[in-house]
This record gives structure tokens, sequence and C-alpha cells, in this order.
């Protein structure tokens, strides 16, 4: 049985920006989830995943005592709130557009909410 | 380390929020004073373009520049923070700190609190010490960016400490670090010296998380079903109190909604930080990574466990800049077949601009409805029934931006069939880069005044 659920259903984050630097930091409901979150985060995945948005180098910082991430997008804001023409300019639902990829539970991770 | 003069005193300072950003509710922030007996509350109110904004009111009328709505914050809070003995610090001084401050006294006046001691913070505008050659953090020079409006540095506690130690019931700044306003009253409080990087590095992290008000207890935060908030439209705003080792219990005005746990702490505590290890301020390069938060109680949360390292040795500066015009237009399609319809009238519309006007700039038209604030990220989804056409650009001189919002509104009769609720403006911008100075070269006063 497939256990493919969006990051939503395991994790909640929040979005900030920094003129075009847009910085998410999410973190695992489950500290048994970190594992999963962790692999849905990677650099490389995100930026092919949005190679369009996320133009510039991605640095993760982990904070494994808080079952966090926090991702740093360089270049990712189509310029910042002094460019944009996005109407959310400062990428406040960067957060949201991250906890909709979708990721495979591992065998051993519980079901989310148990 | 040098301890500096003053005594330090053991008790604990309650120091919060009442402004997270220039357009924070006040009711909210009249609550806390009215029900926590805070030492100090603090109004941060001013974001970088806000400030390149004031720059321009300012300009255009040497009497304005400060927080526009300054003089509503000052006459709900004056008197009910004068009643309870609460100390008031604000960076809503903007562009204009001396116009802020005299507005400030006129105020106490009228309100009959004689005697009331304002202090404001001056030096903080860096204009002048700018040159057409000085280099911007983001590439280039100030010279090559455009037309300067005003530069402001961030100034720190260093800068901070003369105002309070002034005695002055309420203190008005210009630009600082927005933790700095929070750091500032806990140095005077405790004594704690300038170099004492690991309490600076504590008190810095209680500053960083007060410092967006809400943000930190239950706003920014509910995910029905996912992250509940109660009573989300009463939400209170937060305040910490300090202790003489730098460790802070988080808590909110008691009564409000909201919620104080350590998810929301933890999401703010990360908030627009980029390397955890070094988050840099004027008075210190603070380490977040080690920050330890508890739950100890209902909307009490303790957080502790911040490193400290030196300060930078220079000052940051926001350097505000013209940004020609934003102009936006919107109309909408809804029911059957709407999204092929607002599918047609963005085609039109592109080729209005593009061909007939010879429009080469950057434009962008989203469907709101079927993708729009992640259209570039994610594909387009065929149907939705109720879509709203959005169209955006920008351009140095407002004609361009007329022109827009005319072709926009002309798809009312000239486009696809059901257009309506045409809505469209134009809104002058700024925009802002940033620079360094040392810090021997931005010489900042205190000039306190009394009503």
């Amino acid at each position: 049985m497939s256990r493919r659920v969006r990051l939503h259903t395991i994790a909640h984050a929040r979005a900030g920006d920094k003129g075009d630097t847009s910085n998410v930091c999410l973190f695992a409901y489950d500290p048994r989830h970190y594992p999963t979150l962790l692999r849905a985060l990677e650099p490389a995945r995100l930026a092919a995943a949005f190679p369009k948005l996320f133009r510039g180098p991605i640095r993760r910082y982990e904070l494994p005592h808080l079952s966090g991430v926090n991702l740093v997008l360089e270049n990712a804001l189509e310029g910042g709130v002094n460019a944009s023409l996005n109407l959310d300019g400062h990428g406040k639902s960067w957060s949201y557009l991250l906890l909709a990829l979708e990721v495979e539970l591992l065998p051993d991770e519980p079901d989310p909410g148990s | 380390m040098v301890q500096r003069s003053g005594a330090a005193n053991s008790t604990k300072l309650a120091i919060g929020c009442g402004a997270g950003f220039a357009s924070d509710r006040l009711d909210a922030a009249v609550e806390l004073v009215e029900r926590v007996a805070l030492d100090w509350l603090v109004l941060e109110c001013l974001g970088e373009r806000t400030l390149a904004f004031a720059h321009r009111d300012r300009r255009a009328d040497p009497r304005r520049g400060y927080d526009p709505l300054l003089e509503r914050r000052m006459r709900a809070l004056l008197p009910r923070c004068r009643a309870r003995g609460t100390r008031l610090l604000s960076n809503m001084g903007a562009a204009n700190p001396l116009a802020a401050a005299e507005a400030t006294v006129a105020i106490a006046r009228t309100l009959g609190l004689a005697g009331l001691k304002v202090a404001v913070l001056l030096g903080d505008e860096v204009t002048d010490l700018l040159a057409p050659d000085t280099p911007l953090h983001e590439g280039g020079t100030v010279g090559a960016r455009g037309t300067l409006v005003g530069a402001n540095a961030y100034l720190g506690c260093e800068a901070l400490l003369p105002a309070i130690e002034s005695g002055a019931e309420v203190i008005l700044t210009g630009r600082v670090a927005d933790p700095s306003l929070f750091l500032a009253p806990m140095l005077a409080r405790f004594g704690w010296a300038l170099d004492d990087w690991q309490r600076l590095a504590a008190g810095t992290v209680v500053g960083h998380l007060l410092e967006c008000g809400m943000q930190v207890s239950g706003g920014y935060f509910a995910d029905p079903g996912k992250k509940d908030v109660p009573d989300l439209a009463r939400c209170g705003f937060p305040w910490a109190e300090v202790s003489e080792a730098g460790e802070a219990i988080l808590s909110k005005t008691p009564g409000s909604g909201g919620l104080v746990n350590a998810r929301t702490v933890a999401e703010q505590l990360f908030y627009e930080v980029h390397d955890p290890t070094s988050y840099l301020t004027p008075d210190v390069v603070a380490d977040f990574s080690t920050v330890r938060i508890e739950e100890i109680g209902a909307d009490r949360v303790r957080v502790a466990g911040a490193r400290g390292a030196p300060r930078p040795a220079t000052l940051k500066v926001t350097v505000g800049f013209d940004g020609g015009f934003l102009a936006e237009a919107e109309i909408s399609y809804a029911g059957p077949n709407a999204a092929p319809r607002a599918r047609l009238a963005r085609s039109v519309l592109e080729e209005r601009m593009r061909r007939v006007h010879g429009f080469a700039g950057p434009l962008r038209i989203d469907l709101v409805g079927l993708r729009s604030l992640h259209a570039t990220a994610l594909p387009e989804p065929a149907e939705a029934e109720d879509v709203r056409l959005r169209a955006a650009l920008r351009a140095p001189e407002r004609e361009t931006g007329e022109l827009l919002l005319w072709e926009v509104e002309a798809l009312l009769t000239c486009g696809p069939a059901g257009g309506g609720g045409y809505r469209g403006r134009i809104v002058p911008q700024v925009t802002t880069a940033s620079a360094s100075l040392p810090r021997e070269r931005v010489r900042t006063r205190v000039e306190v005044f009394e009503a």
C-alpha cells in the first residue's frame, strides 16, 4: 500500500524574505518523520522541482533538535519586493508551495497522526 | 569584559511588543498594556521600504516623514503607559524622528500628561555619508543604481543606551536594528556589558522573537485542522519576562486569543534567518542553532541557550531609491467556460500591450483561481469557474501604467463575453539596497523634550 503523502501532512512551515532571497523553515510534527522531511528537501531535488522559480543556490541548515530544516533559497523571489510582479512579492506562500511536495513514507515510519 | 557603570539589577524585566509592523493592530496593544505590568512596550513599525517611503514624505513636507499612525497610537497608549509605569520605545520616528518627538510632546500636552519626557535618537540617517562610488552589497554602486531617496544605518544598543538612561518615558528612533529595540532595555536594566556576547545573544533571541508581534503568539501560523489557533480575531501581542542571565519566558496578553507554544516559537525563531549559527546585528553575532525551546505551561515557553560572538566591525546601511511605478489591473470571468474566456482575455491583452503598443518591459498576467502566486513554479490547471485576470507591470513613468489600466478596462466591451469587476491602480514604488559603513563614521546623539 502506497504511503505517499504531501509534506503538509507531516510538517509545518514559515516563509520569510530578504531582498531576492527566500528562507523557509520546516518542522516535522513527529520527530519520527524527520528523515522523510530531510529526504524531501534535498536542495538538488528542490532546484529540479521548481527550476523557473528557484534560480540560485539553495542552502540547507539542519536543526535536528527541533526536527527542523531552514532552507535559504537565493534568487528565488522573482526579484523580491523591489522588482517582482508576483502578487506575493515577499514569497509568503513559498512555505505552502513546499508543503505541497509529495513524499513516500519509509516502511519503519508511523502513519501521520498515529 | 567591561562592566558598564550603573548597578546591575537582579530583578526580572517585563518587555512586550505592541506592534510588529507599520499596519499592526492597536486595540491589542492597548490590551497588552492594560493587562500586563510591563516595564517596556516596544512598537516596531519600520520596514525597509516603509522608511524609504517616509523619506519621500519628508521631502514633500518637512513636518512629515514619521509614521502616519503615530498620533493614533500615542493617543491610545500614552495615558495607559503612564498610568501603568510602562515606558514606550518605538522606531515610529522613521525618516523624521525629531518631528515625531515634537508631535508626541504636543499630543501629551493635549492629553494633560504634563512633564512627560520624550527622548529622540538621532544620527541613523547617513544619506550625506554615501558617495556615488559607495559599493552596494547587491553589486554596483549607489550612483549607478538610480535616484537616491535616503539612506539609514542600523543602529544598535550602544546608540540607544543614552536615550534609555535619560529616564525618558517615551523613546523615539529612526532606523535601529529590530532586536536592539528589545535588547537595549535589558542592557540598561541588568548592566550587561557591551561585549558580554553570551547575554547579548540571549537578549537578541528574545528581541528577534518579539519584534514581529503576533507572529510568535498565533499570527501567521493558523492552518485549520493542522495548526488551530483559538480566537485568532482577538489574538494577543506577546511579551517576555527576561532574567539577568538572559533566559526568557515568552507569553501573551492574558485572556486574549492566540497561542504561544513550541511550534509558534520555533517557526518565528528562524523567520528571515539565513545561517542559524550566524545572525548579525549591530550588537552581536548570535547563534540561534543552540536555542532550547521548552513549553512550561499554557502559553508559556522558556527560551534559552543562544551563543554569541563579537559584533560585526561595520554597520549595515539600507539605501532607498526611487522605484518608478507599479501598475496592476484586474477583470474577472465566472461560470461555464470561464477558464478559456480568461485565457483568451490574457492573449488579447498580451497582443495589445506587446504588438499594438510595443511595450517591451516585464509584464505579468496571472489567472487568479487557476494559478497565480505559484504560477512560476507550477503548471496551470485547465478548469475553474471563477477566474480573475490580474495584469501587472513596472515602469519608470506613470503613463505606461495608465496604458495597462486602459487596456484591461477596455476588455469590458472589447474582450471575451461576461467580463466584469474591473479594478486598476498605480502605486509609486521605492526600491532598497544595502551598503556598509565603519561604525566611527556614524555619529549619534540623543535629545530630550518635555511636555
